[in-house]
């Protein structure tokens, strides 16, 4: 298994926001997570990045146990997030945004105009805006920004935080489209969403969260016809 | 009349404004940089400065040998052979001036991050076993070795004091910035070399008139001064937005959360901020002491407010605001002790700042907050 969460527990304040959940993906699979707000989503994904404390249990990437090693650590191992929100630099330009992907590495110069080529013929309206700042793009840009920002660490497993949030349906169906080409080049994908329909087809996996515990699993399309799933996060 | 004064000598109070404003705005960058990193105003910093000046004492008196003015006779470098002085005593004062920085920001700021940092945990304990121990006994040596006493056991308290993961509150490092900075300059008057009293620094360059402007002679030690912090500025500026770490700097101060996810080691992005702004801060010093050619431990604190009234006063955050606020508040001070007297000249540049803060409330240039213009 590429990524093995097992029986993690993570508090925000006092509040535990992830009362012992465990997951996994997968080489080459998209895994999703679906749940309403305060499900603890984010956390997980914040905590598999490492910027949230784990209270108790442990994160396995690729058999190797990264619960206690510094975030930068675990970018270097090919672990990147899109976050939440974005997260895009408002005051860098497209490229700079897209270069500080390839902080951890450094990196030569001409490696990193062969991603930047790449995150280009993904997101070719990014090629465009190279020039702008990051706080002028559109919404749905600033979410290709973010993506291209991650793949420019070469990841082995990407994450991705809410990606179709406050798209457009026309955007979010591309958006899903360019993510099922990035896992077609062998990335594996952990994917969070409150879009659930988009997210279950996407995903060869799906995992159900409920105010911090894991309460259903299973194939995107088992999840799709689950009439309790149906009824909770596809309107029916 | 004295407006007469203004308009008699207006080009001569340009020149020399901006020359003090310039060290302002040197000055002024450590507060921006600072701020705009981890939105905390750093109270020593002025601190730094003062060591900065201790720094240029040093190298030149005592690697250099440059003597007094009093004890007279000295042959004064020319050419290449005083740009080499310049440089050198430039380094040190910047070197000096840069540890101080860093070290500050491991002792007073990292442990209430919450890190858990041993290196500040020890340096605070063996600091606090040593005032504990002038309490008994005064006698520096005593002192020491009790301090070193006490110190593993200290360091324990403190390590538990400061657990990971524990964010101290904002206050905490406001009060820990203020203690800091008296700290600094309270072991410069005990332990420094001219205690309490001021004291001269030697003469480095003759201070020639270099050409006339508009009337007003241009000094030679001006020239530099203002050249000297321009060319720090484009290189600082040049850091931020070229290297990779510079890219760090300005993506922890836009978004520290996401910077971290993208694998960015912040508090190693803090100890460079902390060490750019000593290192501006070294240079104002050795700029500072070329001018006006003294000091003494509580320099840094008119020094300071006043820089931080100009990084204020650009927009705190911003680096153009800082050089922009710098140089504002230079020339506003001396236009104004022409026109009021010297004993106002304080008055207006505070006025200014309440004046311009009333109609702009984020400076100048405006503040970064989030979207940090660096």
């Amino acid at each position: 298994m590429l990524l093995e969460v097992r029986d993690l527990h993570v508090f925000y304040g006092r509040i535990e926001a992830l009362k012992g959940i465990s997951f996994g993906v997968n080489q080459g699979e998209i895994v999703t997570l679906i749940g309403a707000n305060g499900a603890g989503k984010t956390t997980t994904m914040r905590t598999i990045s490492g910027v949230r404390t784990v209270a108790q249990g442990s994160i396995f990437f690729e058999g190797r146990d990264i619960t206690g090693i510094a975030p930068h650590e675990r970018v270097k191992l090919g672990i990147c997030q899109a976050p939440e929100g974005r997260g895009i630099f408002p005051g860098m330009t497209v490229r700079e945004n897209l270069e500080m992907g390839t902080y951890v590495r450094g990196g030569k110069d001409s490696q990193k105009s062969a991603d930047l080529e790449h995150v280009f013929h993904l997101f070719p309206r990014l090629k465009e805006r190279i020039d702008q700042n990051g706080g002028t793009l559109s919404g749905g840009e600033q979410q290709m920004l973010a993506i291209g920002r991650a793949l420019m660490s070469r990841p082995r497993l990407l994450l991705l935080d809410e990606p179709s949030m406050g798209l457009a349906p026309m955007l979010i169906a591309q958006i899903f489209q360019i993510v099922r080409s990035i896992n077609e080049e062998g990335i594996s994908v952990l994917l969070v969403e409150q879009n659930a329909t988009q997210a279950l087809r996407a995903a060869n996996r799906a995992y159900v969260l409920e105010t911090g515990y894991v309460v259903k699993s299973g194939s995107g399309s088992e999840l799709l016809d689950d009439p309790a799933v149906r009824a909770a996060y596809l309107g029916g | 009349m004295r407006d007469w004064l203004l308009y008699r000598t207006f080009w001569d109070l340009t020149i020399t404004g901006l020359a003090l404003g310039s060290i302002y705005s040197l000055v002024a960058l450590g507060y921006t940089l600072v701020y705009g990193v981890l939105r905390l105003i750093n109270f020593a910093h002025s601190e730094i400065f003062m060591v900065g000046t201790f720094g240029a004492l040093m190298a030149s008196q005592e690697f250099l040998g440059i003597p007094m003015l009093e004890d007279g006779g000295y042959p004064y470098r020319t050419g290449f052979m005083l740009l080499v002085f310049l440089v050198f005593i430039l380094l040190c004062a910047m070197v000096f001036s840069g540890l101080g920085a860093v070290a500050l920001e491991r002792v007073a700021y990292k442990s209430l991050r919450g890190n858990g940092d041993l290196f500040g945990a020890v340096v605070l304990a063996f600091l606090t076993g040593f005032v504990v121990s002038m309490v008994f006994v005064d006698d520096t040596l005593a002192n020491v070795i009790v301090a070193a006493i006490l110190t593993a056991p200290i360091t324990m308290g403190y390590m538990s004091l400061f657990r990971r993961g524990k964010q101290s509150p904002r206050l905490a490092f406001l009060i820990s910035a203020i203690g800091a900075s008296t700290a600094i300059a309270e072991a410069m008057a005990i332990w420094g070399p001219e205690k309490r009293e001021q004291y001269q620094t030697p003469r480095i360059l003759e201070k020639d008139v270099l050409f006339s402007f508009l009337g007003a002679d241009v000094r030679v030690d001006n020239v530099i001064v203002i050249v000297g912090a321009l060319l720090m500025m484009v290189a600082l500026t040049l850091f931020v937005n070229k290297s990779r770490l510079g890219r760090g700097v300005r993506a922890v101060a836009q978004d520290a959360e996401t910077a971290r996810i993208l694998g960015v080691n912040v508090d190693m992005i803090i100890l460079v901020t902390f060490a750019l702004g000593g290192v501006m801060a070294g240079g104002a010093a050795m700029l500072f002491t070329l001018v006006y050619e003294q000091s003494r431990f509580n320099i840094g604190f008119i020094l300071g407010v006043k820089s931080f009234t100009a990084a204020v006063l650009g927009g705190i955050g911003n680096l153009k605001g800082a050089l922009l606020g710098g140089l504002v508040l230079g020339l506003v001070e001396n236009y104004a002790s022409a026109v009021f007297g010297g004993q106002w000249k304080d008055v207006v540049a505070f006025v200014v700042l309440l004046v311009v803060l009333m109609f702009r409330p984020t400076g100048l240039l405006g503040e970064s907050l989030g979207r940090a213009r660096v």
